[in-house]
């Protein structure tokens, strides 16, 4: 009877191998590849590289496939994995201005140079199930229209409202921005801190945040500037060299919003800025990100505290990441026995003595 | 991947050096919360990253390690982690508390003292202790550098006014060489009278929270209570029914759908080690290798 209770070490190994079979399901159904969820499960592919904060799509589809499509345990693997890699320097800071956009789009202006580039979005689809998709192994889609490169360099929005002074300038600190996977978070965080631990913070959780700011708690009234997405250039410096050399390419969504400001009496009103970046196309992540940034400068922009959540860093950083939250969260159904029983023990006690109380009392 | 493709206790040297740091300055100043960066480790936040991480910095290839969880070295999360450095670091292991040289442990402090040159990490969900009276980290701070530790004493003053007791029954709060208030991890209050003056090095790891705290040997550690309700550390009121033992930490485990309940010693090291010198309880059997001995 009471070895039932242990045994701890066959029932775990029982345990992963029950575990190995069903991430593998029906044998008679083909085996998913790595080729096929980084090419037809992109989107998920993102969002783990994005919270994971690594990229790279194929470690990423192989940790979708190993966690089963649960995406929060797809970010743990990526995590565990990319915290043991050596770290051999720093990029240079990518131009997203150069960027190669498949997508961008704004919505303060009507036209602007580049032009609005739509790109491949679900935005204006009617969300019917398409049950031509069911029947596998059909025709190949109609091929989509393509066109030439728009042009090499893509001006930012803000850029343009800037030349007018219209919204409030992006000073460079100089400062070598921190981070807070080799240094431990300390508050008040640094605005580059704040955008690190958001652009890894769990989609839901920085969405929802973002979505209480419309709400009015800590509303910063936002347009989307700019939402771009494609492919930038990254290179990173050699020592030995003495110059910069491009390693490769990454693809990133970059939104940018437009939120007002009201001005006083010494300073006329200006707009005002929130930034969102984040890996892979990423959309509702990254203006999600953008409109939280915004609603956390409150201090530095002269706001008042609303006491809105999205304006408390301390609460926004210290609950952003999924791994850490999964982790508190699902760790209450490891073993309790021994602070249940001294539990158990003060109840007992308690009520004793409770009980003892009335009887003298009658 | 191999497992050779990760250094001695997986984690980088770079990484063990940070970590050894944050437990020097924690042993300098005993019971005050070091901040770390914390990695992410191979098991999720909440399963001892921070024990393990402290562990990692701490094992060197002639260790013995013992970890054990709820007292005992057979639970899920205890065999977990040690074949997890039996896997990346090789060393030694044991279920015996005497021929550890470290012992990383979840909720409970062996019954067995320790002893000088022996290390015992804890692993530590919430570091803070003042958290629950003030969840925001740069005002608990504050209280810490300031020594302001009176909402604790009103907390426990509370209890009293409502339960004519403090009704902390585990993870009991601690003051370290009348300095720094310390949460001592979720052991029962029942331990808490072995962490004062220990003759082993005790270090606490909170992986999630980023901090690491130490208790040197010899260190004088006393848990907060009032002159007249003094601090009395409790146990389930049995012997335990397997070794006999009475003064042991007790599980209580259901034997029947009547509700028939055994209570056994929670550190099974030391139950068996009894039986072994033939002790026997309640509902114990004599043990075969006490029997040949």
């Amino acid at each position: 009877m009471y070895v039932a209770v242990k045994g701890g070490e066959r029932a775990i190994d029982a345990a992963h191998a029950w575990l190995a079979e069903e991430r593998r399901g029906d044998l008679s159904v083909a085996e998913m590849s790595i080729a096929q969820i980084r090419n037809q499960l992109r989107l998920a592919v993102n969002r783990v590289m994005a919270e994971g904060s690594l990229f790279d799509p194929d470690l990423a589809a192989l940790a979708i496939k190993q966690s089963r499509g649960d995406l929060i345990e797809a970010v743990f693997l990526i995590r565990a994995y990319r915290t043991t890699l050596p770290r051999f320097g720093a990029t240079q800071p990518i131009d997203t201005a150069q960027m190669a956009c498949i997508r961008r789009i704004s919505a303060t202006f009507k036209d602007l140079p580049g032009g609005q580039i739509l790109g491949p979005t679900f935005d204006y689809t009617h969300r019917l199930l398409d049950f031509k998709l069911a029947a596998e192994g059909q025709l190949p889609p109609q091929a989509a229209p393509t066109a030439p490169p728009v042009r090499a360099s893509m001006p930012h929005v803000t850029g343009l409202l800037d030349q007018d002074d219209l919204i409030q300038p992006e000073v460079d600190a100089g400062l070598a921005p921190p981070d807070l996977t080799r240094s431990p978070m300390e508050l008040p965080a640094a605005r580059a801190l704040r955008l690190q631990a958001l652009a890894r913070g769990d989609e839901g959780f920085v969405l929802s945040m973002a979505y209480s700011t419309q709400r009015g708690y800590g509303r910063t009234h936002a347009f989307v500037g700019e939402l771009r997405i494609g492919m930038v250039r990254v290179s990173m410096e050699i020592p030995e060299l003495g110059f910069a050399v491009e390693i490769g390419e990454i693809e990133v969504t970059e939104c940018e919003t437009v939120n007002q400001f009201k001005g006083s009496k010494t300073e006329p009103p200006q707009f005002t800025r929130g930034y969102g970046l984040t890996l892979g196309q990423n959309e509702r992540k990254s203006i999600a990100m953008s409109l939280v940034d915004r609603a956390l400068r409150w201090r530095e922009l002269g706001e008042d505290w609303s006491g809105a959540p999205a304006q408390d860093e301390e609460f926004v950083l210290m609950h952003a990441d999924n791994v850490q939250a999964t982790g508190f969260l699902e760790h209450i159904k490891l073993p309790h026995y021994v602070d249940f029983q001294s539990e158990l023990e003060m109840v007992r006690k308690l009520r004793a003595e409770a009980r003892a109380y009335k009887e003298a009392a009658e | 991947m191999t497992d050779q493709a990760y250094n001695f206790a997986y984690l980088d040297e770079q990484t063990k050096r940070m970590i050894r740091r944050a437990l020097l300055k924690a042993v300098a100043i005993p019971g005050y919360q070091v901040p770390f960066a914390s990695r992410e480790m191979p098991m999720p936040y909440g399963w001892g990253t921070g024990g393990v991480q402290v562990t990692a910095a701490c094992l060197t290839p002639d260790d013995v390690l013992k970890v054990i969880d709820q007292g005992a070295d057979d639970t899920t999360n205890a065999v977990s982690i040690r074949k997890f450095f039996q896997r990346t670091a090789g060393v030694e292991v044991t279920q015996s508390t005497a021929l550890a040289s470290v012992i990383q442990t979840r909720h409970r402090i062996p019954e067995t003292a320790l002893s000088a040159g022996q290390i015992l990490v804890y692993q530590v969900p919430i570091p803070e202790p003042l958290r629950f009276l003030e969840p925001r980290e740069t005002e608990t701070r504050k209280m810490h550098e300031l020594e302001e530790y009176g909402l604790m004493h009103v907390k426990l003053y509370e209890d009293i006014a409502r339960h004519g007791q403090i009704a902390t029954s585990y993870a009991y709060p601690v003051k370290v060489e009348g300095r720094y208030v310390m949460d001592p991890s979720p052991i029962p209050k029942f331990d808490n009278p072995k962490l004062s003056g220990s003759a082993a090095l005790q270090l606490f790891g909170a992986g999630r929270e980023q901090r690491i705290y130490a208790l040197p040997p010899f260190t004088d550690v006393v848990s907060l209570d009032f002159d007249d309700h003094p601090f009395t550390p409790t146990k389930a009121n049995h012997d335990c029914d397997l070794c006999g033992a009475s003064a042991s930490y007790l599980d209580e485990v259901i034997i029947d759908d009547q509700g028939s309940r055994m209570f056994v010693c929670s550190d099974t090291d030391f139950c068996e080690t009894r039986r072994e010198m033939g002790h026997v309880g309640r509902l114990g059997t004599p043990s075969n290798k006490g029997a040949q001995a």
